[in-house]
């Protein structure tokens, strides 16, 4: 009696979980689609409306195609930065222990603290008019802001903390034990780093310098203050869509936000394949 | 034997040398850490926090005067703080979907809801202007029926809830992973219902987590400016957000005052990522 009851209950808990199930799992793709799939195939649908062409027509403007240059100067420069001393600074928290460790590693995660204005208007107040080291560059004839290496600069502010933060967690997970093994067996410093480090971190290391590209090609705050938007000079492919979109270029601003969103797909792709590389070999 | 004696002295001055090649090595290293973080994360924060509050609060009341700042300030909290709110709680929504249930096309959603890391928040933004502005059908019929999204608040909470979706789903996720299902059918086998099992089980050992994600969001929220510049219209007193106000006031030239507001958002924003770092790393801990 009481056993009929009991699969009785446990049936109606079993349909409840599965009606539970459907219900969570349809939620998930609405608030998806509503908040990222449909708004990129609106965009898609925008920018492809007026036809094939526009495609052409847009790339074959000369400010577009010094707004993407640039911007593959800053993402190149802003990777091979936070990529290196981003590994450089990882490695120092995880393996080394000094006073003033814990400060450091609390410096990493300030950008995620900061408004990319905040950092643009930061740069302009160290070498901008009147800034800290504006008289020592412009003694040199270097000009900071309203140039590239302001750009530059802010960029590599922006997407310092990706690299490191995750690089650590798989230097953490690996120990040291490789890299004495290799030492004892009479390896170098050097090719202990570049035998044993570097695939070990390697899939982090992507992770990290994906999400890095992929900041520094959107960045838009920071680098508005700082370039002084002088156009065809100081416009990176971002600054480009905003200026096209005051101006009411509003084809060829869809067309370049529509290149820049298909290669944050491709960085994506890049992302979720480090992401399952680090999932399968860190047990 | 003797030939081992002579050999002692040698071996033990090259493993001195050795060490202190390390040493050096290991101290160059941490120079090079500490010269980069400090030139390139440190002095910008001073750059910033003198400049905003260098004369005391002179500037900061200054750029309070400004009309419009109180209600920039303010529109940038409560916008932030429901997004925040709204994908913790969506955020855990997906996170469960994606480790508890496995179902066609959960790989690729995986990848879809890290987009927003990906995507240029600008891009974002003109996603948002196409697809509900006065141009496309969607924003002519939620227009007719009243709703605005595009230079409206609505607008401003749309761009943030795409922009921090990512964050709660990505710290409640590894800790679903870890929790043992053992727990939950214990539960349910003593009778308690889904909903009991969930909050009596689930939660207390996801709260950190929860908390983290929107902590993190509220953090990236109250800062963001790509996103949503193109969204709100920018009116003063109605949709100007503060990081708007802060590009405003520093396109015047009015730096100090510009400093002084950005000053008082990164102090709330880096209280909140400590608080954050610590409760993880408290969670862990346990």
């Amino acid at each position: 009696m009481s056993a009929v009851a009991t699969t009785e209950g446990a049936r109606l808990d079993l349909r409840r979980s599965r009606r539970t199930r459907r219900l969570l799992i349809a939620a998930t793709l609405v608030t998806v689609s509503i908040l990222l799939l449909i708004p990129l195939l609106g965009i898609l649908w925008t920018a492809l409306e007026p036809g094939l062409s526009v495609i052409t027509d847009t790339l074959e403007q000369p400010d577009v195609q010094h707004a993407f240059k640039l911007t593959l100067i800053i993402t190149v420069i802003t990777v091979v930065v936070t990529g290196v001393f981003g590994v450089i600074v990882a490695w120092v928290l995880v393996r080394q222990r000094f006073v003033g460790r814990s400060f450091l590693n609390a410096l990493v995660d300030l950008p995620f603290a900061l408004s990319p204005v905040t950092v643009g208007l930061a740069c302009v107040l160290l070498f901008g008019a009147g800034g800290w080291f504006e008289g020592f560059f412009s003694a040199r004839g270097i000009q900071i802001v309203f140039a590239l290496p302001s750009m530059i600069l802010v960029t590599i502010f922006i997407s310092i903390p990706f690299v490191i933060r995750e690089v650590q967690p798989v230097l953490e997970e690996v120990g040291v034990d490789e890299e004495d093994a290799a030492r004892t067996l009479g390896a170098s410093v050097w090719q202990s780093f570049r035998k044993v480090t570097i695939p070990n971190i390697r899939w982090g290391l992507l992770y990290g310098v994906a999400l890095s590209a992929a900041r520094a090609i959107g960045e838009i705050g920071a680098v508005l203050v700082v370039s002084g938007l002088i156009q065809g000079q100081t416009e990176t492919a971002t600054l480009y869509i905003f200026r096209a979109l005051e101006e009411r270029q509003t084809p060829s601003a869809y067309v370049v936000a529509l290149l820049l969103a298909l290669t944050s797909v491709v960085l994506l792709g890049a992302i979720e394949f480090a992401k399952r590389r680090i999932g399968r070999e860190t047990p | 034997m003797s030939s081992a004696a002579r050999s002692l002295p040698r071996v033990r001055t090259r493993s001195i040398s050795h060490r202190a090649a390390a040493r050096i090595r290991h101290a160059s290293l941490r120079g090079a850490a500490i010269v980069y973080l400090g030139a390139f994360i440190l002095l910008p924060v001073i750059a910033i926090l003198t400049k905003g509050f260098g004369g005391g609060m002179t500037a900061m009341r200054a750029a309070f005067a400004v009309p419009g700042a109180w209600q920039a300030l303010w529109l940038t909290l409560i916008t932030s703080a429901l997004a925040a709110t709204i994908n913790a709680v969506l955020g855990t929504m997906i996170a469960w979907v994606l480790v508890r249930y496995r179902f066609p096309g959960r790989g690729a959603l995986s990848a879809v809801v890290d987009l927003p890391l990906a995507i240029p928040t600008l891009v974002t933004g003109v996603m948002i202007v196409a697809l509900y502005g006065p141009s496309s059908p969607v924003g002519r019929f939620l227009s007719s029926i009243g709703i605005d999204v595009i230079f409206a608040p609505l607008g401003i909470l749309l761009a943030l809830l795409v922009v921090t979706l990512p964050f709660t789903i990505r710290t409640v996720q590894p800790v679903l992973q870890e929790l043992d299902p053992a727990e939950e059918e214990a539960a349910s086998t003593l009778g308690a219902r889904g909903w009991t099992t969930f909050r009596r089980v689930v939660l207390p050992a996801i709260r950190t987590a929860i908390a983290a994600g929107a902590l993190l969001s509220f953090a990236r929220a109250i800062g963001e400016f790509g996103s949503i510049v193109l969204v709100s219209g920018n009116r003063t007193g109605e949709t100007l957000t503060a990081p708007v106000f802060i590009f405003q006031l520093a396109a015047q030239f009015r730096p100090a005052e510009a400093a002084a507001v950005a000053s008082l958002l990164f102090g709330i924003s880096f209280v909140l990522v400590l608080v954050t770092t610590r409760l993880l790393k408290r969670k862990e801990a346990e």
